[in-house]
């Protein structure tokens, strides 16, 4: 395993010319030699990133990082000079990324498993699942006893979701008759639940 | 295996994603076109400005004339430099390229400083001139690092933060070069301190802003 890591690392002549050239056809728009470049490139960079020190399940992460920032930067690459020392310092940049990513993940993040298992789940408080069914059977009575048009738009625009246009091709109103009725119900709704609670 | 087809899928969006593209010019001639775009105000400063001036108090002041021709360039080398990091595969060592003018620009100023003391009838900068010549580096530094960003942003530096500080440096530098067309004093202390403000703050402004506008990520 390490010899073919070392292998991969490697100069070779033959390689190096191959690679150049498929990258030079890609700045020019040749698909299928930029395609066939990206995939042969793909063990140099999983090989740079594990001496980078890369854990393996993050490899994929770097090679997919370096992969977008080869392609974003294609237009920088000099035919003149050598493709892969080109590839191996945006695999080594990326690699460093996303180690220091990784550790800032580690210090923000802490690996709890009990800790989804022993959360209690508030709907299963019996107490508190009766209040909200109470709460919400006197939110549908209060937008009942609303106007026509402002119960209109709470349904339209609050409850079911559509937005100013769908909801004023529904009802047949301006979309500025829709925003002053549903501002009115809020602040009707408001007034009365605030007057219960 | 999930994530080696990630791999593959993700190549051929790329692949998907192909324009042609153009190929960058060398780094040494772009930073030959921004200073050309420095040298063109230059040229509009000598016909406003006084050169004549500028050129006598060279002549009698050679700390004046080593100043001018180290600021001149740090902001040659600091271009260079900061389109050679704009590049993928160039070594953050680039950034100590305009280190030796930077060097010989500061040092013949503190010279300037020195004499300045020990000769008598010296016409030596007031605060409220040392502020416009502040106002002077920055507000020229602002419209060349426009043109150093937009021009940067055609490559691609991994490390941004730090191409656009030596990108900020160069516009200073030039900034600080071209003031010479209209700064009829001898340097001194406190001369050079706002200068060194100017240079300074620029710098770090440029790499804040610089370095956002230049992270593609």
């Amino acid at each position: 395993m390490a010899m073919s890591r070392i292998d991969e690392l490697a100069p070779t002549h033959e390689r190096d010319r191959r690679w150049g050239l498929w990258m030079a056809a890609a700045q020019s728009g040749d698909r299928a030699a930029y395609e066939t470049l990206l995939r042969e490139c793909i063990p140099f960079i999983k090989t740079v990133a594990r001496k980078q020190g890369v854990q393996p399940d993050s490899i994929d992460d770097v090679v997919q990082e370096t992969l977008l920032t080869v392609h974003q930067a294609r237009q920088t690459y000099d035919p003149s000079r050598s493709f892969p020392a080109w590839l191996r310092t945006i695999a080594q940049r990326r690699a460093i990324d996303g180690l220091r990513s990784h550790g800032r993940k580690g210090a923000r993040e802490v690996h709890e498993p009990d800790a989804y298992e022993n959360y209690t789940d508030p709907s299963g408080n019996p107490e508190l699942h009766a209040n909200r069914v109470d709460e919400s059977g006197e939110l549908g009575r209060a937008v009942a006893t609303l106007p026509s048009g402002q119960r209109e738009a709470v349904e339209q625009l609050a409850l079911s979701e559509r937005s100013l246009d769908e909801a004023a091709q529904a009802t047949g109103r301006t979309t500025g008759a829709l925003k002053v009725n549903l501002h009115r119900a809020l602040r009707n709704l408001r007034a009365r639940m605030g007057a219960r609670n | 295996m999930a994530n080696s087809d990630a791999n593959i899928r993700l190549i051929e969006t790329l692949g998907s994603d192909l324009r042609p593209v153009r190929r960058l010019a060398a780094p040494g001639w772009r930073a030959l076109l921004w200073l050309a775009v420095v040298a063109a105000v230059a040229v509009a400063m000598v016909f406003y400005g006084d050169a004549g001036e500028m050129i006598r108090r060279f002549a009698m002041a050679p700390d004046l004339s080593l100043s001018f021709v180290g600021s001149a360039l740090t902001a040659i080398a600091a271009a260079i430099a900061a389109f050679e990091l704009g590049l993928p595969d160039r070594k953050p060592i680039w950034a100590l390229l305009p280190l030796p003018p930077a060097v010989l620009w500061f040092g013949a100023s503190g010279i300037g400083c020195f004499r300045s003391w020990l000769v008598p009838h010296t016409t030596l900068v007031s605060v409220g001139d040392a502020m416009d010549c502040w106002t002077f580096i920055v507000g020229m530094s602002l419209p060349l690092s426009a043109v150093l960003i937009v021009m940067l942003r055609r490559g691609y530096a991994l490390q941004p933060v730090l191409t656009a500080a030596i990108g900020g440096l160069a516009c200073a530098a030039a900034a600080a070069t071209l003031l010479n067309f209209v700064h009829p004093f001898d340097a001194s202390a406190i001369d050079l301190l706002f200068h060194s403000l100017a240079v300074g703050m620029v710098a770090f402004v440029i790499a804040m802003i610089g370095g956002r506008i230049l992270r593609k990520r």
